[in-house]
């Protein structure tokens, strides 16, 4: 479907993301969602602001995708409600659920009315995203049961685990309903690492947010860098220079290689060999202090600013990593062929926690999980931004949505990213990394979407008074990859759950928020 | 398995060797040793918790356990409960909806313990500070012996911090 299709007044917005946002009414609202369902479109994200202030009361925001690009509509929410898309989209679920909790406007007939995001940190009668409510009042805890869904019948028992876990991985809480070792259900519950970022923003200028939208999701600070950096270009209508956006990507891909090294290496470990855990993350070892030699961070937080970037790459550092990628590139074959090979390590992989396409598709999978299920959705080749359009992406995808092909994607995206590696090298163009922004228009919009590691991040901003930021919600890709687990796992037994949660390996604090 | 042999003996040795003399490593990884041999026997238990932290200092703290720092060479592991741990790595400002589940790790764990806060946030609440949903640093919530800063620390300043708390528990316990 693309944008003419829609009988709607949608008008671009300017910046590297093809972006379109029009004000809609509640059967607009829901008639295109409709539209972009049956067409094979996408949610990306749900989230509402306080526009009170501007006498818009409050609005609700939905970001799609269609073949196209990204359609944003913006709902006013009278009354403090509106018509809620969970059931086109189910994915929508857990958005409105943390809509409620944060700002206090509800859909009409939610199919979950449960929170989300608030446990026991403010009362359900105050909304931290209201401009009202002041982000520095430290609320008394509020004692909250939590009811889960139960399973009942001959043998079922639950087990709680978490939100402190045995290994050394974020906060979060899941409930099984097993009997003997096998899962019958599984329903996690989040929200643990909640500290009011969005609220944070608020506080924040356009120059100053870059630092905390580089803390969103350890793992993806490059992505969030990279996508704030885009919404605020796109609020001021200013492109950075090409030199800082190929340097950009050339950052994305490396956030990539070092985490679908560690991905790898930790899989293997999970399915019993150490031998490759110890060989990838060595590998891994050697991109993160390349990184701090070259661009001052293992992790290149703060490498990316609005504007460009702050680190430019000499010759020899450009012949230092065109080295060190033949290094890999030898030693990653090396081993895909002993992962391939490893009969008691493919016994572990193949079949377990498997989402199959049609399941994917209907609930919407997105990222590297969504394509190891064949949905086949990737940022850089359907909507390459400069300068993903002259490097000729290729996307990996696999059909049979298990443990192993996630693994095989991920292999195939470690070869894919070498080789745009190279490429970046070789033709990163001369010049400056970094223009200076015009202050912001008062309230403007701008979006960055960027495909990050695990999935597309997305970014959208509202611009306030004096270059500040009245609103900003980054959208993690483990909001629609979150239900997926709870399906991939039925059936399987619970001490494959490390397996299968790890093949995912989801953001908690980018959910959280 | 020819394969994995052949891959082993190529990759060789990665553990950094500590230099002969006034290495920095050397020293920490001596008297890591001599530390717990004294204190904890020869092995000390360590149990990490998230308490809010953007995942970043749970990459450097992975890191920690890759052949070329091989933190369990020297005899310290990551375990899975805090009944059997010694020290607490705890990550990240602690978040309002945190703040229960940490104390109770902490409480779980058997005396002496030894809590290390671990990167800007642990130490002062970084970027996220204190807020309606952050009581910002660790030590707003329980004891901390050792705060280790860093956005995020490097796998050295870890090891650094670690040794640090285990001197610190010896000059407690006098």
């Amino acid at each position: 479907m693309r944008i003419e299709d829609f009988d709607l007044a949608l008008s671009p917005l300017p910046g590297a993301a093809p972006v379109w946002h029009g004000d809609v009414d509640a059967a607009a609202w829901r008639q295109v969602c409709q539209q972009v369902h049956d067409k094979g479109g996408r949610l990306v994200a749900l989230w509402g602001s306080d526009r009170r202030e501007l006498r818009r009361g409050f609005v609700v925001h939905a970001a799609l995708v269609i073949r196209s690009g990204l359609v944003w509509l913006t709902l006013s929410a009278d009354h403090e409600a509106y018509p809620g898309i969970d059931d086109i989209f189910p994915v929508a679920s857990r958005m409105q659920r943390a809509l409620g909790d944060l700002l206090g406007i509800y859909p009409h007939n939610p199919q979950d009315a449960r929170p989300w995001l608030r446990h026991s940190a403010w009362p359900a009668d105050q909304y931290p995203l209201r401009k009202d409510f002041d982000g520095s009042t430290v609320h008394p805890a509020t004692a909250q049961d939590y009811p889960f869904v139960t399973v009942e019948g001959d043998g079922v028992h639950e087990i709680a685990v978490g939100p402190v876990h045995a290994g050394t991985i974020e906060p979060g809480h899941f409930r099984f309903s097993v009997i003997g070792e096998k899962i019958l259900r599984l329903e996690p519950r989040l929200g643990y690492t909640h500290k009011g970022v969005e609220k944070l923003f608020e506080a924040m200028t356009l120059e100053s947010g870059a630092r905390l939208a580089g803390r969103i999701s350890g793992d993806s600070t490059v992505a969030y860098a990279w996508a704030y950096a885009m919404a605020a270009e796109s609020a001021v209508d200013r492109t950075p220079p090409e030199r800082a956006l190929w340097l950009r990507a050339l950052l994305l891909e490396r956030e990539r290689l070092a985490n679908h090294l560690g991905d790898l290496g930790a899989l293997g470990n999970d399915a019993g060999l150490a031998f490759g855990l110890a060989q990838f993350s060595c590998l891994k070892e050697d991109l993160l202090r390349s990184n701090a030699a070259l661009f001052g961070h293992r992790y290149l937080m703060d490498s990316i600013v609005p504007g460009g970037v702050i680190s430019d790459l000499d010759e020899s550092g450009g012949a230092r990593l065109m080295a060190e990628l033949d290094v890999l590139d030898q030693a990653v074959s090396r081993l895909h062929n002993i992962y391939d090979d490893h009969a008691g390590l493919q016994d572990r992989f193949i079949g377990a926690g498997r989402v199959a396409p049609e399941l994917a598709v209907g609930l919407g999978l997105c990222g590297l999980a969504g394509r190891a299920s064949a949905q086949a959705w990737d940022l850089r080749a359907q909507f390459p931004a400069v300068p993903y359009d002259r490097l000729d992406v290729q996307m990996a995808t696999h059909r049979n949505g298990d443990v192993a092909a996630r693994v095989t994607v991920r292999f195939d995206e470690v070869n894919e990213a070498i080789r745009l590696c190279r490429l970046i090298l070789k033709g990163l163009p001369s010049g400056a990394i970094f223009t200076a922004l015009p202050k912001a228009p008062d309230n403007a919009i701008g979006v960055g979407w960027v495909e990050g590691w695990r999935g597309e991040v997305f970014v959208a901003l509202e611009t306030g008074a004096d270059n500040r930021i009245r609103r900003l919600h980054p959208h993690d890709p483990s909001w629609q990859n979150w239900p997926l687990i709870e399906h991939a796992v039925m059936g399987n037994i619970v001490p494959d759950f490390p397996l299968i949660n790890k093949s995912f390996n989801l953001s908690y604090s980018g959910h959280d928020l | 398995m020819h394969k994995i042999i052949r891959q082993i003996l190529r990759s060789g040795i990665k553990t950094e060797t500590p230099p002969e003399s006034n290495d920095a490593l050397r020293c920490t990884a001596q008297r890591l040793q001599d530390e717990i041999l004294r204190r904890f026997g020869g092995a000390l238990a360590i149990r990490h918790v998230d308490a809010g932290s953007c995942n970043g200092c749970e990459l450097e703290i992975h890191a920690l356990s890759n052949p070329y720092y091989n933190l369990e060479g020297l005899g310290i592991h990551f375990v899975a409960s805090p009944r059997h741990a010694d020290m607490l790595l705890v990550t990240g400002p602690v978040s309002r909806h945190m703040e229960t589940a940490l104390q109770r790790t902490y409480a779980a764990m058997p005396e002496p313990k030894l809590v290390v806060a671990i990167g800007d946030c642990g130490c002062t609440g970084g970027v996220f500070g204190e807020s309606y949903a952050s009581c910002g640093r660790v030590s707003n919530v329980i004891p901390v012996d050792i705060a280790v800063p860093g956005c995020p620390p490097s796998p050295s300043a870890l090891m650094q911090g670690i040794l640090t708390g285990i001197s610190n528990a010896q000059g407690l316990a006098k």
